[in-house]
């Protein structure tokens, strides 16, 4: 498998991430990154043929209750920790035509 | 009468006895930790003002009666990755610089209801993401045995704050050993119980699938009385496992007659410390002695733990930390144009850099693409790896090892190369891994006087195995449960 992090690569990860990184963050990046990958590709070496991949290790399966309200209005502890609020609700930069 | 020299069994005896009060034995800790914390910063908040209101009520209720616990009256620290109502939370991380949580993690609020008494949060790595703790975006933390080596890490604060006596006994919390190397750096003893067995409510999520919190004190005695009163059946969380027996404390009997403890010869080649492997050895030697049957046995694949480790816990938290967006709590970035670039900006001020190496790295393996080849094959591996401790577990009650390959690295050596920093978690993640119990407890120092940490690897839902191996071992320690440094 080619681990070699193309620049192109790193910026659709900043994508993904949400992450905006510097010039120099993005060189140590890729090389860091090449690095793992190449070092999690030993993996390779094992045969995994007809394993199942093991999510949990428990057996678990969907617990279903009824759908009753249990808890009272809690706005005000979400909104305790927002860095800006207004009206009850989260603060963010307008998202929509201008 | 040092206070802080006590076990928690003990001082809460003490304080049943009213030979101490609550106030007397929370202001020995607070006292303690602002002495010390100048040169150790084993924590990122001490809460003198809450703690000693919180000393008057809990006297007040012990007065009354109300409670019955051991642990009552005892002073503890929390990791900084639990939440505390009312009580600063920040994962050692600038992104959570101001996080004040409005609830408690199930597992303090366990403590908190038995009488416990919160004294403060620990110094960690950010978001419990390292091995040394100088990762915190709140200065590194520094081992009491020596002040120029690391604590260890993730839970380095609350392992070093134990071992200084800055508190009686602490939580941690462990993906992928970060309860037991710090403990077996410090000297101390750390307890991961099965995946399941204590709530993660209220835990700041890294690794779900293999996050667990537990305790670290002095003693194993210390650790299955904070087991017992931590561990339950919570429906808040969805992993949560209900078990049959919680009385951890009925294990710590002087008796491993009969029991099979399995050595794992590859956990003892290249690249262990040569003080650690004669410690560990040493440490199997007694248990011989007291009649337990030790032998060697293979357990394979333990070179692959680490990468299928990084991978699942990587992508674990690329999803996990992906809430830290500066919407909704904690730190936004000044300057942006627009919501994405408010997003993006934030949360690359906001974290550090091994908490976005990971961050990248999850994100690149459950990538379109590259999901089947990385992040499944290590699913399929994390299955393989199980199997072998099942198969391990048919014949043996413990599995007996080292907790890391080497003791505490000194400061500033370690960040550098990351896949080096990994190898150090070779003994600790397979454990998370397969979800199992397992315990580091001091057998011994290196030349160099730093702390040695025995492994004690239980099959799920047996740490009563692990702490009763523990407890007998602990019988023969020349120096039984005295971990404390001059600092």
């Amino acid at each position: 498998m080619a681990n070699i992090i193309s620049d192109e690569t790193i910026e659709y990860i900043g994508i993904l991430a949400k992450l905006e990184l510097s010039e120099e963050e993005k060189e140590r990046a890729k090389k860091d990154m090449s690095e793992m990958l190449a070092y999690m590709d030993q993996l390779n070496e094992l045969d995994t043929d007809g394993v199942e991949p093991m999510s949990h290790i428990f057996p678990v399966s969907n617990v279903f209750r009824e759908d009753v309200v249990t808890n009272t209005d809690g706005s005000k502890d979400t909104l305790f920790n927002a860095p800006e609020k207004k009206d009850g609700g989260f603060l963010v930069p307008k998202t929509i035509g201008s | 009468m040092n206070l802080m020299k006590m076990t928690a069994i003990e001082l809460g005896r003490k304080i049943k006895k009213r030979e101490v009060s609550v106030t007397e034995a929370v202001t020995a800790a607070l006292d303690a930790a602002e002495r010390k914390e100048p040169q150790l910063n084993s924590f990122v908040t001490i809460d003198r003002d809450g703690a000693r209101k919180q000393a008057g009520i809990v006297q007040k209720r012990l007065d009354e009666g109300e409670i019955d616990n051991p642990l009552a009256g005892v002073p503890v620290a929390v990791k900084d990755n639990m939440c505390t109502k009312g009580l600063l939370t920040t994962c050692s991380s600038k992104i959570l610089y101001n996080f004040i949580p409005t609830y408690t993690a199930q597992a303090v609020l366990s403590l908190e209801q038995a009488g416990a008494v919160v004294i403060g949060k620990t110094n960690m790595d950010e978001f419990a993401m390292g091995s040394t703790t100088e990762t915190s975006a709140f200065g590194e933390t520094k081992n009491p045995w020596n002040l120029s080596h690391v604590p260890g890490g993730s839970s380095g604060g609350s392992c070093a704050a134990v071992a200084a006596g800055e508190c009686t006994y602490a939580l941690g919390s462990d993906t992928g050993g970060s309860i037991r190397q710090p403990s077996s750096f410090c000297g101390v003893t750390g307890l991961k119980p099965t995946y399941g067995t204590v709530s993660r409510y209220g835990l700041i999520a890294y690794g779900s699938s293999l996050d667990q919190i537990g305790p670290v004190a002095k003693d194993i005695a210390d650790c299955a009385a904070i087991l017992e009163t931590i561990a339950s059946y919570d429906k808040k969380d969805s992993t949560s496992i209900r078990r049959d027996d919680y009385k951890f404390t009925e294990a710590l009997i002087d008796d491993v007659k009969g029991m099979k403890i399995g050595i794992p010869g590859d956990y003892f080649g290249e690249g262990l410390d040569e003080d650690v492997k004669n410690a560990v050895l040493k440490a199997a030697e007694r248990l011989k002695e007291k009649g337990a049957i030790v032998e060697e046995f293979d357990l394979s694949l333990v070179p692959y733990a680490i990468p299928a480790y990084y991978i699942i816990a990587c992508a674990e938290a690329s999803s996990n930390l992906a809430r830290f967006d500066g919407v909704k709590y904690g730190y936004r970035a000044k300057e942006y144009e627009g919501l994405h670039n408010m997003y993006k900006k934030s949360r690359s001020e906001g974290f550090g850099a091994e908490a976005k190496r990971r961050i990248m790295l999850g994100s690149f393996v459950l990538s379109s693409g590259y999901y089947d080849a990385y992040y499944l094959k290590a699913l399929r591996t994390k299955a393989l790896i199980k199997q072998a401790f099942d198969r391990a577990f048919e014949k043996y009650d413990v599995i007996l090892g080292p907790t890391a390959p080497a003791t505490a690295p000194k400061l500033g050596e370690s960040l550098s190369d990351p896949i080096q920093m990994y190898l150090g978690d070779i003994y600790t993640i397979s454990v998370n891994l397969a979800g199992l119990p397992a315990v580091s407890l001091p057998c011994g120092k290196d030349r160099a006087g730093l702390p040695i940490g025995l492994q004690l690897i239980g099959d799920c839902f047996q740490e009563k195995k692990i702490i009763r191996a523990a407890y007998a071992f602990e019988q023969t320690r020349n120096y039984a449960y005295s971990p404390f440094a001059e600092v």
